[in-house]
């Protein structure tokens, strides 16, 4: 009789702790919205989208961040996906199984551990420097892509290691070759799995910082971004740099950025649940 | 004197360098039904997937000695493997369709090898499961997922869709174990119906099945060191009713296994 009394007791407080400690973090991130929101909604108007950055507070907006943010998240997803996947592709329905492959298996693994200022020093070393393309889009968009290449294609394979083996046997046993068993059989199915890889990477670019300002990405740009030799700046510093400076009115445009930020971020990772839900139902086993 | 299809001779099969088969010879008649009986891990699988060289799919899978395929060894390296699953199809334990439509499952083999023509495939599609036995259940719904049909016809779906590619053989790895008595007595009466043009080869753990529906029984058994070799070949009424070796009456007799 005592023993199990106490042994409820011991279930009702571990309970407990663990509803704590997601109370915390629920907490702590509605009162981190609730901040942002708060300071930062009075700034989003037409013209915050629209105008450049500028000296004085109720002139500037953020439109070369944003443009820039675009441009460098099309050009990261153009050279990042096809080489992810078909990295991944390789590595999962080619590679021989021997010590070579998991070497590299494990060094992508590590480099998906790599501090992206990391990436930013080579950035700035391989293409800023060494393939002579200053600080523009290309060598932001290429420093970005190396980042989040070991995040895609360790995704990649696991959506692809998650297709049936008997699948790709009933595609061999028809007399389909590699092929035609990937192209026709595994990749619809592991799809759905390797969109969210590929959505939750560029969410994971569209927020970093620190290896762009290491290639020298401008904080102060007046003009749209043409083409992808351009200089530019991101969302990111620009929100940096209106935050590390004193006046209040700069904090409160930074607020406003970090919230277009997170719209953007929260709708890709919202599109990418929507078609991992929606592809997954067809095939459902 | 039967005409011969599938011939394995000094057949070894090596996982990892350890022998899984060792030494089979076999000769598999044109238009019959051939079982391959035996326990678990006596290697009848290994020895079925020689026949359309699945185990080059296995990368620590060695095969030593020979299949002969209407005389030609389709071990040779000039041997276009693809040609030979073409020409030897299988149908595998559990039902594999692919998750696309009824349609799309049968239609995918004759695709891949080159054929484009829409009224063509039509034909093709109806032609494979009307012979699969199926086409009554479906030909309402040839555009519905294939995942949505019963274990069952999902197993004559996978039949049909081994036909479409106009095959010789069929090698069918215990096709019924995970099927309902009824799916199972459907599956059989379909072999039957398929020996008129096709052989097959059919992997069973269940010997009523293989009494019921085979002409010719091959029994296989791994001794201590488990490599699976062959015991006894030959016409299943004599297999069951007398057997030559010791070992099989046991294992038919329920002695064992």
């Amino acid at each position: 009789m005592e023993l199990r009394k106490r042994r409820e007791l011991i279930g009702r407080v571990f309970e407990g702790i663990a509803l704590t400690a997601t109370t915390i973090g629920l907490v702590a991130l509605t009162l981190l919205l609730l901040d942002v929101a708060r300071r930062g909604l009075g700034v989003l108007s037409w013209s915050f989208f629209v105008n450049y950055p500028s000296r004085f507070p109720e002139q500037a907006g953020i439109r070369s961040a944003l443009l820039g943010t675009l441009w460098v998240i099309s050009l990261t997803a153009l050279f990042s996906v096809p080489l992810g996947i078909a990295a991944a592709i390789y590595l999962e329905e080619y590679a021989p199984r021997n010590r070579l492959t998991r070497l590299i298996e494990l060094n992508i693994n590590n480099l998906a551990g790599v501090p992206s200022i990391i990436y930013g020093l080579l950035g700035l070393e391989l293409f800023v420097r060494g393939m002579r393309l200053e600080r523009s889009i290309l060598a932001g968009a290429l420093t970005l892509s190396l980042l989040i290449l070991p995040i895609l294609i360790t995704a990649s394979r696991e959506a692809l290691r998650a297709v049936p083996m008997s699948l790709r046997e009933a595609g061999f046993a028809l007399g389909a070759t590699r092929w035609q068993v990937v192209r026709h059989q595994v990749l619809p199915v592991a799809f759905p799995g390797i969109l969210t890889g590929i959505i939750l990477s560029l969410s994971r670019a569209i927020g970093e910082t620190a290896p762009l300002i290491t290639i020298g990405a401008l904080t102060f740009i007046a003009f749209d971004p043409r083409g992808p030799l351009d200089k530019f700046t991101v969302l990111p510093i620009q929100i940096f740099n209106w935050v590390s400076r004193p006046q209040e009115g700069f904090h409160r445009l930074a607020a406003g950025a970090i919230l277009v930020l997170l719209v953007v971020l929260l709708s890709m990772n919202a599109f990418a649940i929507y078609l991992r839900n929606r592809l997954q139902r067809r095939y459902q086993w | 004197m039967e005409e011969i299809i599938l011939e394995a001779q000094n057949l070894t099969v090596y996982y990892d360098g350890r022998p899984a088969i060792e030494e089979v010879n076999l000769r598999i008649p044109r238009r019959r039904i051939t079982a391959i009986i035996g326990p678990s891990g006596c290697g009848k699988s290994t020895l079925l997937r020689c026949f359309n060289r699945m185990n080059d799919l296995i990368p620590s899978a060695r095969v030593e000695g020979k299949v002969l395929f209407e005389g030609v060894n389709i071990y040779t390296p000039d041997v276009d493997v693809v040609e030979v699953r073409r020409r030897i199809g299988m149908v595998f334990q559990k039902p594999n369709p692919f998750p696309k439509s009824i349609y799309e499952n049968v239609a995918f083999g004759p695709r891949i090898h080159g054929v484009r023509d829409r009224r063509k495939l039509d034909e093709i599609v109806e032609r494979c499961l009307r012979a699969a036995a199926l086409w009554d259940e479906v030909k309402d719904k040839l555009h519905q997922n294939a995942l949505t049909l019963s274990g069952g016809q999902q197993q004559r779906l996978c039949i049909a869709r081994a036909l479409a590619t106009e095959p010789e053989v069929l090698l069918m790895d215990e096709p019924a174990s995970s099927l309902d008595p009824i799916a199972t007595m459907k599956i059989e009466d379909l072999m039957r119906e398929l020996t008129r043009e096709y052989t097959i080869v059919i992997v069973t753990h269940n010997m009523q099945q293989a009494a019921r529906v085979s002409d010719y029984t091959v029994f296989m058994l791994a001794g201590e060191e488990r490599v699976g070799r062959l015991i006894e070949f030959g016409p299943t009424q004599q297999i069951f009713t007398r057997p030559r070796d010791r070992r099989t009456e046991d294992y038919i007799t329920g002695r064992f296994g």
